[in-house]
């Protein structure tokens, strides 16, 4: 396949490789975090973790947005769904999370709640439209990737006078997220050691890298924004460890194919004239974050779900054995959890992380890391 | 037997089902005369029995049912009709046997247009008569709106053991054989995702429903002790090996390079975000077989037009933890796990 095939070649990856054992220097160690969950998929699946260096470490960061939508959110929900009347719009990577009492929206679906898969912002606005008897509630999630997709149906539908869809915001900061990690007690203990970014690619296509350099500057810790082909990857942490090793603190971008670094302007603007921060949000794992997540703004409130619904804030606390918040800090791996693959597994999940396609639970599992992991130690 | 007296024949073109097409009357004798007997039209329906009377071969019986439902009705490459012909064929089929006949049981939802019932029914018609497998007895029921998806079809079928052949079954999967596929993975299931609602892709992709039991015989008559047939539809290849696995209590590695896979179908999978070895089949089958056999099984399969794209894909070994191993074309290896439930197209 075109474009893809050409970046999972073996024998590019080979020299690829090679660069990035030159770049590691043997004195020192390297702890690098890919913030994406997508890029801890592509980290397991292709088995890159077994072509570092010894003193490369990965540490998996938070960037699965379903990982970190804390379970009161997801209860909102799911009580939502189970008004007469209502229908509620998800993407499908939401469909199997456990909620409150473990209960997934897919559940509440066979317990008569009406949920409709949906694949983008667009078939809700096209599902209210068909059926104006139903009270239809879009459940929008996710980083800067997919907030401007939200922006876009909540403007049409206010355009096209769409009278029964509305908007429960989850929409979520990748730079807050990193804040929140290198600002950590735990990372100011040494618990957690990051010393470069892997950056997001999918969001930085649409904020740039302007968001970054802060970050390069006051933190000193360098931020290589990548692609999520085994070999982009490869690259990305050459490029970091080259920051390193020349005691360097910047913004790269090894995604040029994608990634411009102004951003998406045109999207940037319609997320501003649409949504606005929130003065702080509950996240899994990261805990509650100022300006860290965003709302419709005031003259779009009609479109707002939590206001036409009343729904209180809920706090509901994680799973007691469940490590997904220490997974999504970087503070665990999904093998440090002691319920990982035992009372713990996609069939019967007790945390996000396990079931999301970009949670770091499901990444091991899925392509059996764990069990390869296990069966070495053997 | 005189044709029974209608006063009006079914509007095939405007009408739609309604309960009395399933309450056993004077309806539902009308569409099983107009629509159902007129399409299969065999000498069993004929006779408008509640059974099929037929002669007993000699040797062994294969005996398989199937349900379907799916959503689209009508996809390209094929419709819930030929789908439910070809799928419980080729079930019979992964037996090694010769399928010989099919019974149909319709679960209709009151409002599905007749004209929408025709076609299916049609199709079933055509695949049934170019598999050369009859339908020989069947039966309609009616439920109230809301209560089923249009139509959903179950068909069961019998076949026959040609003599001289060692059974294919799950659990002969030895160390050492090899994994063949009779070629491209995946093209059914991407084709029913691209025209489900909410998902519209452009594709030229149709779907590989097909009947497998003539490709079957011939392979069966030139290699006689084939380990292992099975037709990898859903889950797709990964989740058939891995129920191989446990069956035949045996690992399996894979050559990522050697699978074949359509470049549109690598394409679509990668933008949904799902795996084309999870993807459903309707129209493949992969065979295990000794390594001796590998060669001549291949060039069998290559040689028929459902097998122009077969390959050697991987071979079995010993593993006491069932693993099914892919090596990658980037040179590492990965387990290819069971799927825990249907793959769900990502958000980003």
């Amino acid at each position: 396949m075109k474009y893809v095939d050409e970046f999972r070649d073996g024998e590019a990856a080979k020299g690829l490789t090679r660069a990035l054992q030159a770049a590691a220097l043997p004195h020192r160690e390297y702890h690098l975090m890919e913030f994406c969950g997508g890029h801890t998929h592509s980290l397991c699946r292709y088995g890159l973790l077994d072509l570092l260096p010894p003193n490369v470490k990965m540490v998996h960061g938070p960037g699965c947005p379903v990982c970190v939508l804390p379970i009161g959110r997801l209860a909102q929900a799911i009580r939502l769904a189970f008004r007469p009347g209502v229908t509620l719009c998800t993407y499908g990577d939401l469909m199997r999370v456990p909620g409150k009492d473990r209960l997934s929206l897919l559940q509440a679906k066979a317990q008569g709640a009406h949920v409709k898969m949906v694949f983008s912002s667009q078939d809700a606005l096209a599902y209210a439209r068909a059926h104006p008897n139903e009270e239809v509630v879009f459940f929008a999630i996710g980083f800067e990737t997919t907030t401007p997709t939200t922006c876009a149906a909540v403007q049409q539908a206010k355009a096209l006078g769409v009278k029964n869809l509305s908007f429960l915001i989850n929409h979520v900061l990748t730079p807050s997220a990193i804040d929140a990690i290198l600002g950590s007690s735990e990372a100011r203990r040494g618990q957690i050691r990051v010393d470069g970014f892997i950056g997001p690619g999918h969001v930085s296509t649409i904020i740039g890298l302007e968001p970054y350099r802060r970050f390069a500057r006051d933190a000193k810790t360098p931020i290589v924004i990548a692609g999520f082909e085994p070999l982009d990857l490869l690259q990305a942490m050459t490029m970091l460890l080259q920051q390193l090793n020349d005691g360097r603190a910047e913004v790269e971008n090894q995604y040029t194919r994608a990634v411009q670094s102004e951003g998406n302007r045109k999207a940037q603007a319609l997320v501003e004239a649409t949504l606005e921060l929130r003065d702080e949000f509950a996240w899994r794992g990261l805990g509650t974050l100022p300006k860290s997540a965003l709302k419709l703004r005031p003259e779009l409130r009609e479109f707002d779900a939590e206001l036409r619904f009343d729904l209180a804030d809920e706090h509901v606390p994680d799973h007691k054995a469940c490590a997904c918040g220490d997974i999504l800090k970087g503070l665990k791996r999904p093998t440090d959890c002691p319920i990982f693959g035992t009372a713990c597994t996609p069939d019967s999940p007790m945390g996000s992380c396990m079931v999301s396609p970009e949670g770091s639970c499901a990444a091991y599992w899925q392509y059996g890391r764990h069990r390869q992991e296990q069966r070495r130690s053997a | 037997m005189s044709p029974r007296p209608f006063h009006k024949k079914l509007d095939l073109k405007n009408g739609h089902v309604d309960l009395t097409h399933g309450a056993g009357g004077k309806a539902t004798a009308q569409l099983v005369d107009e629509l159902f007997l007129a399409a299969f039209d065999n000498k069993w329906l004929a006779q408008r029995n509640d059974q099929a009377l037929l002669d007993a071969p000699t040797g062994r019986l294969v005996f398989t049912t199937d349900s379907y439902v799916v959503t689209p009705l009508f996809f390209p490459g094929g419709d819930i009709g030929s789908l439910s012909v070809h799928g419980t064929i080729n079930d019979v089929a992964m037996a090694g046997a010769r399928p010989i006949s099919l019974s149909a049981g319709f679960i209709l939802e009151e409002g599905l247009p007749l004209a929408d019932l025709a076609r299916i029914v049609q199709s079933m018609a055509k695949a049934s008569r170019e598999a050369g497998v009859p339908i020989v007895t069947g039966d309609t029921k009616v439920v109230e709106r809301g209560k089923g998806d249009g139509v959903f079809i179950n068909t069961a079928g019998i076949g026959v053991m040609p003599l001289g052949v060692v059974p294919p079954s799950g659990e002969r999967a030895k160390p050492g054989d090899v994994v063949l596929v009779s070629g491209t993975l995946g093209d059914h299931g991407v084709t029913i995702l691209s025209k489900r609602e909410g998902l519209s892709f452009e594709t030229n992709l149709t779907s590989d429903s097909a009947a497998l039991h003539g490709l079957v015989a011939e392979l069966v008559s030139a290699v006689h002790d084939i380990h292992v047939l099975r037709d990898p539809t859903r889950g797709g290849l990964a989740t058939s090996l891995n129920e191989l696995a446990h069956q035949s209590g045996v690992g399996f590695r894979l050559d990522e390079k050697a699978i074949p896979i359509r470049p549109e179908v690598a394409a679509a999978c990668e933008l949904l975000g799902i795996d084309p070895l999870y993807v459903a089949n309707e129209g493949k089958l992969l065979a295990i077989c000794a390594p001796g056999d590998a060669d001549r099984l291949l060039g069998v399969m290559r040689a028929h037009p459902l097998g122009r794209e077969a390959a050697i894909v991987g071979t079995v070994v010993e593993d006491a933890d069932r693993f099914v191993q892919l090596e990658t074309k980037f040179g590492g290896s990965r387990v290819l796990d069971w799927l825990s439930a249907e793959q769900l197209p990502r958000i980003c």
